[in-house]
């Protein structure tokens, strides 16, 4: 895009204004350190030019918007034609609590639901099983049938909201529940709109709500995936995640590299079943995270979309421009949020979902100011809400396309995140691939380092944290802080423990031999997990049918 | 002689009882305990506080750490509290971290945990608690 000549004129240039200007300034006061890096580690140079993008080629690595490559965005016109959609993610205690949360979020305005469920939930354990014990409803709302499901939606049209659902290893059974209760609202599957997260690998590497070991795990993701472009076309089937990369320590372009490497995991099981892949992969999505760094943020959503789609097009022969379009949600950095001095979260999750509508999101969470206190309280999730509407709508981001553009600091770094995507996939293509990497635990050793590196600046001072080791101040306790009781859990094991009394037992008995038997087989899972649910057989009992004929994960720890 | 005059390693235990799977801080402290010389087992996921006081118990650990951020808090240390009482071994300490409110925090040490370190809390805070309260033997 420069001709050569041009670029040696700015290169003498800028030895004439080192020599000249820049010197005598540093001799006078020097800089504040002696390297400035991002948070991940990556030197940023006091000023770009032209020389730092020297090859580059507006055609090929930008193009236009909603073509390929895909840099600049994945719809044409962006938030010209529609803002991201505002999806708190939500969930405590009861179906009955976390249906009015729902309400509430969106009389207020967000555009789409996602739903926090309990740990017994997400491992699969009804409410009243040993291990739910202390859990039951406190990181998310407990489900234990499809009873549960009907209250949770309850006076929400399923055709007119879209949902995504935070469930991974029984991501069927949920899928089949919510595909359940909206056919009793009358809306049929095929009008049926929503995400299931169902990224196994990254449960193994960084999340631990793992339930099977990896091969039958992988089955249960491609039978969902397979059964939902047959039957629900609208339906995302996976949300290939970065967020919890990230929250675990990774670096901004390791976020990125390992999910991708999940995503070719995934393509490939999909492949290896059999199904081409322009018929699933338009519906494969993605979720990253968005830290206080906006233009490395925006840097590393940029590099990811370009990877993806020349992965797509290049490694796995997509035909249909759809399947190489990385769409994601975008959930603001959790981890970065601080204990101390809460309010000052507001400005960091502003700034992180400001990254994320300049980076282009499909859709977006703001995290609460409290979340390192407990689960957001209804005022602090509003102005989590209002700050995505304050952004669409008062912040000028959303008038114009990929606005960074151009920027050579961003389009350096941009080329520089995406070298580092490709060495990792490299390397992880040689060690044969994801699954093998993450049983040598290469993925879970680097996310460490990571994490280290980042705790020992901290702890030295090298890195500044507002509240944490800088302008600290003595504060008061907070107050007001959600809190979920105990009794929830009692009351939602006695509830559980309701159900199994009161239904029809022997329909449950057979819809759950019927999925023993259709486990056992090559079958696909998700009709029986459908009959199995609608007779009220539990999350738990469905699952045990599973950890009998699959076995349970047992992982080995890498410290 | 040398031998015999080699002082003991601080034995910890880090463990990550119920459900949640979320073992960054948990992990990170383990290396940086055995970075100042002690002698660090992290449990894994997944454990119950009768797993927990069972391998504190055949390890011989002066220091149990317990990471929790899922709000189970108020359940798990105090079954780890009373099973090492029941086991007669009170004299292990008890340490905690991750999202636990200060209210919460000044009830658990009431109850017996030597000190609950929250968000932020330096690491070597917690070294430096640890090497000067544990019980030595």
């Amino acid at each position: 895009m420069f001709d050569k000549s041009k670029l040696d004129s700015i290169a003498q240039q800028k030895a004439e204004w080192e020599e000249k200007v820049l010197n005598p300034a540093l001799k006078k006061f020097p800089e504040r350190k002696k390297v400035f890096t991002t948070i991940s580690g990556t030197s940023v140079e006091r000023v770009y030019t032209p020389l730092d993008v020297a090859d580059f080629d507006y055609e090929k690595n930008l193009g236009f918007p909603g073509a390929y490559p895909f840099t600049r965005g994945v719809q044409p016109t962006m938030y010209r034609g529609r803002f991201w959609t505002m999806r708190q993610y939500a969930g405590f205690g009861s179906a009955k609590e976390t249906n009015a949360r729902f309400r509430y979020l969106l009389e207020q305005g967000q555009t789409g639901l996602s739903v926090a469920f309990d740990l017994p939930t997400q491992s699969g354990y009804d409410s009243d099983h040993p291990l739910a014990v202390g859990e039951v409803g406190k990181v998310g709302v407990a489900i234990d049938s499809i009873e549960d499901m009907k209250v949770l939606f309850d006076k929400i049209p399923l055709d007119k909201v879209t949902t995504s659902m935070t469930i991974n290893a029984p991501a069927t059974v949920l899928l089949a529940m919510y595909l359940a209760i909206a056919e009793e609202q009358g809306v049929p599957f095929d009008k049926v709109g929503g995400t299931v997260q169902n990224d196994i690998l990254k449960e193994y590497t960084v999340r631990g709500q793992y339930i099977f070991p990896p091969q039958p795990s992988m089955r249960l993701t491609v039978d969902l995936i397979e059964y939902c472009f047959k039957h629900v076309p609208r339906w995302n089937t996976i949300s290939i995640s970065g967020y919890h990369i990230r929250e675990a320590g990774a670096t901004a372009a390791q976020e990125m590299a390992f999910t991708i490497a999940d995503g070719i995991a995934y393509v490939q099981a999909c492949i290896d079943r059999g199904l081409d892949v322009d018929t699933f992969a338009p519906r494969l999505s993605f979720f990253f995270n968005a830290f206080t760094n906006v233009l490395e943020e925006v840097a590393k959503f940029r590099a990811g979309r370009r990877c993806w789609a020349r992965i797509m097009k290049e490694r796995f022969g997509a035909k249909n421009p759809r399947s190489m379009m990385m769409r994601y949600h975008v959930q603001t950095g959790g981890v970065t949020l601080t204990a101390q001095q809460p309010l000052n979260n507001i400005v960091r999750v502003a700034l992180q979902a400001f990254a994320a509508a300049l980076g282009g999101c499909q859709s977006l969470h703001t995290n609460s100011y409290d979340e390192a206190l407990c689960l957001p309280t209804e005022q602090a999730v509003t102005v989590a809400l209002r700050t995505q509407q304050i952004i669409a709508e008062e912040s000028g981001a959303t008038d114009t396309i990929d606005p960074l553009a151009g920027s050579y600091y961003v389009e350096a770094m941009t080329n520089k995140i995406e070298e580092e995507i490709e060495e990792y996939i490299r390397k992880i293509d040689e060690m044969g691939g994801t699954l093998a990497a993450i049983e040598e635990g290469f993925i879970q050793k680097e996310i460490q380092e990571s994490a280290y590196r980042f705790q020992k600046e901290i702890e030295s001072g090298e890195r500044a944290y507002v509240g944490v080791n800088k302008y600290v101040m003595d504060e008061p306790p907070p107050t007001n802080l959600l809190k979920v009781d105990m009794e929830v859990g009692r009351r939602e094991a006695e509830k559980v423990r309701r159900l199994r009394a009161e239904r029809d037992q022997k329909r449950v008995d057979e819809v759950l031999a019927r999925l023993r038997e259709v486990s056992q087989s090559d079958e696909n899972v998700m009709p029986a997990v459908i009959e199995a649910v609608k007779a009220k057989a539990t999350i738990g009992e469905i699952c045990d049918v599973w950890r009998e004929v699959f076995g349970e994960y047992k992982p080995e720890s890498f410290v | 002689m040398a031998q015999e005059q080699q002082e003991r390693k601080i034995k910890v235990v880090i463990a990550k009882p119920g459900l949640d799977g979320h073992d960054r801080g948990a992990k990170l402290l383990a290396r940086i305990l055995a970075e100042a010389g002690m002698e660090v087992v992290y449990t894994g996921l997944r454990q119950t506080p009768e797993m927990i006081v069972e391998t504190a118990l055949q390890e011989d650990a002066d220091v149990i750490g317990i990471s929790s951020l899922s709000g189970v808090h108020m359940y798990f240390f105090p079954r780890v509290l009373e099973l090492l009482k029941e086991k007669g071994m009170d004299d292990v300490m008890v340490i905690g971290g991750g999202i636990i409110p200060q209210d919460d925090a000044e009830e658990l040490e009431k109850m017996g945990v030597a000190g609950i370190f929250g968000p932020g809390t330096p690491t070597y805070e917690i070294v430096d608690f640890i090497e000067k309260n544990v019980r030595r033997r």
